[in-house]
């Protein structure tokens, strides 16, 4: 990958810190701060597997496989918050 | 296939574009296995952070955002590096991919001494779980909540730490390796190691890029 698309994505990610922190001083909502900040944090996790970690340039097996622990995740979460949600 | 100029090839891959697909597939499959352990945390961390938010947050106040951000900022740009460090791998310079795992491990060692300062200062203010544990209040349950979320904030963040540590040992191996070989040409192995540590590294670099606005990022608006 060229230095300059590794360059705008690192300065992406620090723009994106800055997001975060300049959020967790505003006056919110607390479960509204939560859910923007996971949002800013889950922007920088894809910035970070799709370039860092190279899917972007990778074969439909490894994509697969790099979903795969997300994918579970999220069954996870969306199962349990059901329990706890409706109780 | 034509495997004979391919030495050291072994008999189950068929070239060494094979070989270099299934190290990165295995390596992601160990980073799916890391998922399952880090997202069980995350689970039991967001269901009481729902349960008790009040408390979670009140005891997040006492984390050092400062810190906490300045850390965030310190592992992305080790990331960066070591990014820089397989994209010098790929070019076969083991030189300037030496020097950005110098620079990873550098920025990794700055990383873990702050966080030695966050849990001193911890120490220090009776944040730590257990007999001396002391936050302002006397409601015995806000208490108790309070406690919890130090229990997961010390856990999660020392387990992170310990990958850190790890992936640290790992590229300062790599880095004495380089300098006792540092006039022979890069192999395919030594790339493919290259590439594997820095998915792992991005791996332990999204953890924590969860952890602080989870730990952090929620307590009340004071700058």
């Amino acid at each position: 990958m060229k230095f300059s698309t590794l360059l705008s994505v690192y300065i992406g990610l620090v723009l994106l810190l800055a997001l975060s922190l300049g959020m967790a001083f505003m006056p919110l909502h607390g479960s509204l701060k939560l859910v923007v900040g996971l949002a800013v944090a889950a922007a920088k996790a894809t910035l970070i597997v799709w370039f860092f970690m190279h899917v972007r340039y990778q074969s439909g097996l490894i994509r697969v496989f790099a979903a795969a622990g997300g994918f579970w995740l999220l069954l996870m979460f969306v199962l349990t918050a059901v329990d706890y949600l409706t109780r | 296939m034509n495997r004979d100029h391919i030495s050291d090839l072994p008999d189950h891959l068929s070239d060494s574009n094979q070989r270099a697909e299934m190290a990165t597939l295995g390596m992601w499959i160990f980073l799916t296995t890391e998922v399952l352990f880090f997202g069980a945390l995350f689970l039991a961390f967001t269901i009481y952070r729902h349960k008790y938010s009040a408390d979670f947050v009140a005891a997040s106040d006492h984390l050092n955002v400062w810190l906490g951000g300045l850390n965030t900022f310190i592992l992305l740009t080790s990331s960066f590096f070591v990014a820089l460090a397989v994209a010098a791998a790929h070019a076969g310079n083991r030189k300037r991919t030496n020097w950005h795992l110098c620079a990873t491990v550098i920025l990794a060692v700055i990383f873990l001494g702050i966080k030695a300062i966050e849990y001193h200062q911890d120490f220090t203010e009776k944040l730590i779980p257990g007999r001396h544990f002391n936050v302002s209040g006397t409601d015995s349950s806000a208490i108790a909540h309070q406690q919890l979320f130090f229990c997961f904030y010390f856990i999660m963040t020392g387990i992170h730490a310990f990958h850190m540590i790890a992936g640290t040992g790992v590229m300062a191996w790599m880095i004495m390796k380089n300098l006792r070989t540092k006039e022979d040409p890069m192999t395919q192995t030594d790339r493919i190691r290259v590439e594997s540590i820095g998915l792992y590294w991005h791996f332990v670099d999204i953890v924590w890029v969860f952890l602080l606005p989870l730990l952090y990022l929620t307590g009340l608006e004071r700058l």
